[in-house]
Formats: structure tokens, sequence, C-alpha cells
């Protein structure tokens, strides 16, 4: 934990419904993204909050790391894939505030 | 992931002369530049080992025969650990995942390799493969299937996909008909495999 700076208070809680943004950064130069491909432009449900920690993208480069909250989202499979449509399984998955945005109810 | 080359070099089960060659080098490298010492290295593998199976397998258990345990477990896994005498000093943190008739949790790290490596020690290469990575996500119940876990058609099958800071482990159900066995033998029907939703306990010890 490089820099204990304040955080704002979390953004989400449970039940709230997300999105994903479907950006790349990874296309612009080097970087450390925790936010796997496939899940980029889905919309997701927040399941529980964890807390804040150092972001990851900044602590691969040895970067001072802002504190960023972390969540569980949720997501059905059959929103993922279209192959499967019919499968009874989903996914839990901790992504960072900064890779969530609010979707108007 | 669409890079051949670098899926290829993932798929490698068994290092290669190359492999060898290049950990030497790097870890030469980290170590002229002061990065990491030798004693260090030394000390983390020493640290990993403690890591074992047995050790997530006597807090399954202890939570199916003792209800405070349980809601420990399910609420810090840190501190379920330490209470069984396991130092998770250094780790992250851990949560585990109740299974259920309803829900069954299995866990993968699409990104690279995530595992509670300070309990359990270190994954299986399975856990590791491109293979299982892939599929976990995408056809989990097919891969349950093939594997012969047969999980009832009402169970929903939740992938956990462990990307971030936390660590993830399972509390498999209590197979029925081991009502009469004793801790250590309920400790035995706890593989590796069902500490991370890849395999059900047995109903008997062998």
């Amino acid at each position: 934990m490089n820099l204990q700076v304040p955080v704002t208070a979390p953004l989400f809680k449970p039940g709230d419904m997300v999105r994903i943004p479907l950006v790349w950064p990874e296309q612009k130069g080097p970087c450390h993204i925790r936010t796997p491909a496939y899940i980029r432009g889905h919309s997701a449900q927040i399941i529980c909050h964890f807390g804040a920690f150092p972001n990851p993208e900044e602590l691969a480069f040895g970067k001072p790391a802002q504190l960023i909250h972390l969540y569980h989202v949720a997501v059905s499979l059959s929103d993922l894939w279209d192959d499967d449509a019919k499968q009874d399984a989903s996914l839990l998955i901790e992504i960072y505030e900064h890779w969530l945005e609010k979707l108007s109810p | 992931m669409s890079d051949h080359q670098h899926d290829h070099d993932h798929d490698h089960h068994f290092p290669t002369p190359e492999s060898y060659g290049l950990l030497d080098r790097l870890v030469n490298t980290l170590v002229r530049k002061g990065i990491v010492s030798m004693t260090e290295l030394e000390q983390t593998r020493v640290e990993t080992e403690k890591g074992n199976p047995q050790h997530g397998a006597k807090m399954v258990v202890k939570a199916w025969l003792d209800p405070d345990y349980k809601n420990l477990l399910l609420r810090d896994g840190v501190a379920a650990a330490e209470a069984i005498g396991h130092s998770m000093v250094g780790a992250p943190p851990l949560g585990v995942l109740e299974n259920t008739p309803e829900i069954h949790h299995m866990i993968v790290c699409t990104l690279c390799s995530c595992y509670p490596r300070k309990l359990l020690g270190y994954p299986p290469d399975w856990y590791k493969s491109s293979a299982y990575r892939a599929r976990a996500v995408r056809n989990p119940r097919s891969l349950l299937d093939e594997w012969g876990i047969k999980l009832q058609p009402q169970t929903e099958i939740r992938v956990v996909d462990s990307t971030a800071d936390y660590r993830w482990m399972v509390l498999p159900m209590r197979p029925s008909g081991t009502e009469n066995l004793s801790e250590e033998e309920l400790v035995k029907l706890v593989t590796r495999d069902c500490l991370v939703g890849a395999g059900l306990p047995d109903s008997k010890v062998d």
C-alpha cells in the first residue's frame, strides 16, 4: 500500500445495476488491467462492496497507487455468451470502481 | 489473448530448458539490481510450501461441525484460518463462499492463476491451464459434467473469477451418510479440488 489517501464514499451499493465500459486502454500502450476483456461492455449487479484497495494499474508500474473501491458484481453467463443462452449459470467477479458506470434505473 | 504465441507459451505444462534458462537470467538480473535477494526468494518458497489443502479441509469440517465457526469462516476467511493456527500474515484477504443445493461456486482466475496459496499451497496445473480458464467462465456445466461432477439440474453454477485483491475458497456441502464419521475421517473427504468447487466431497473414506 503505497499511498494511503482518504477515499471518497463508495459510489455503489448492493443491488445497483452497473455497466463495465467497453474500452481498450491496452491499445494505447503498456498497461496492467484486472478487468477481463470478456466482461467489458456488459451490465452487472453489485453484490458486495469489499472496501478500498490500491489501484493495481498503478501498482504494477511501481507508481503511487490510489485506493479504489472494489466490488463483487454478478452477471448471468447467458448475457455474456450468445452460444449458451439457456445454461443456468452466473459469474461473480471483482471489479474496481473506476471500471463501473451507473446504469440508469 | 488473440496472440497465438502468447497462448502457446502458457500452455506448456512442463518447463523447458529454455524456460529454466530464462528464469535463471531473470533471477540473476533481479538480484544484481538489488530488487530481490536469494534469501528473500528462499523465504517466500518456504512460506508458500507451508500452504496445504489440508488446512482448507480442516476449516471446512470445522464449519460443518460448529455453526459459530461457520459464521466466522464465511465472514472472514483470514480470521478463520488464523483460528485453526495457520498464519495468514502477508496474505491477501480470503473470501469463502458456501455451496448449497441452490448454488454451486467454482473458482477460476481467467487473468492468471490467483489462488489462496498462503492457505492451500500451489494451485494444481489444470487450474492454471488456458483450457480451464476459458471453459470455466463459458461452459462450466459441461466442464463439471466431463469431470464426472453431477450437480442437480436446479443447482445454479456460479463461477467466481478471481481478478483482484481477494482469494477465494469454497465451503462444500457435507455429503449425506457421513453422520457417523469422526472429524479426522471427514477431513479426508475434503480434497483439494472440493475447495475450489471443482470436486464434491465423497461420502466414504477410502
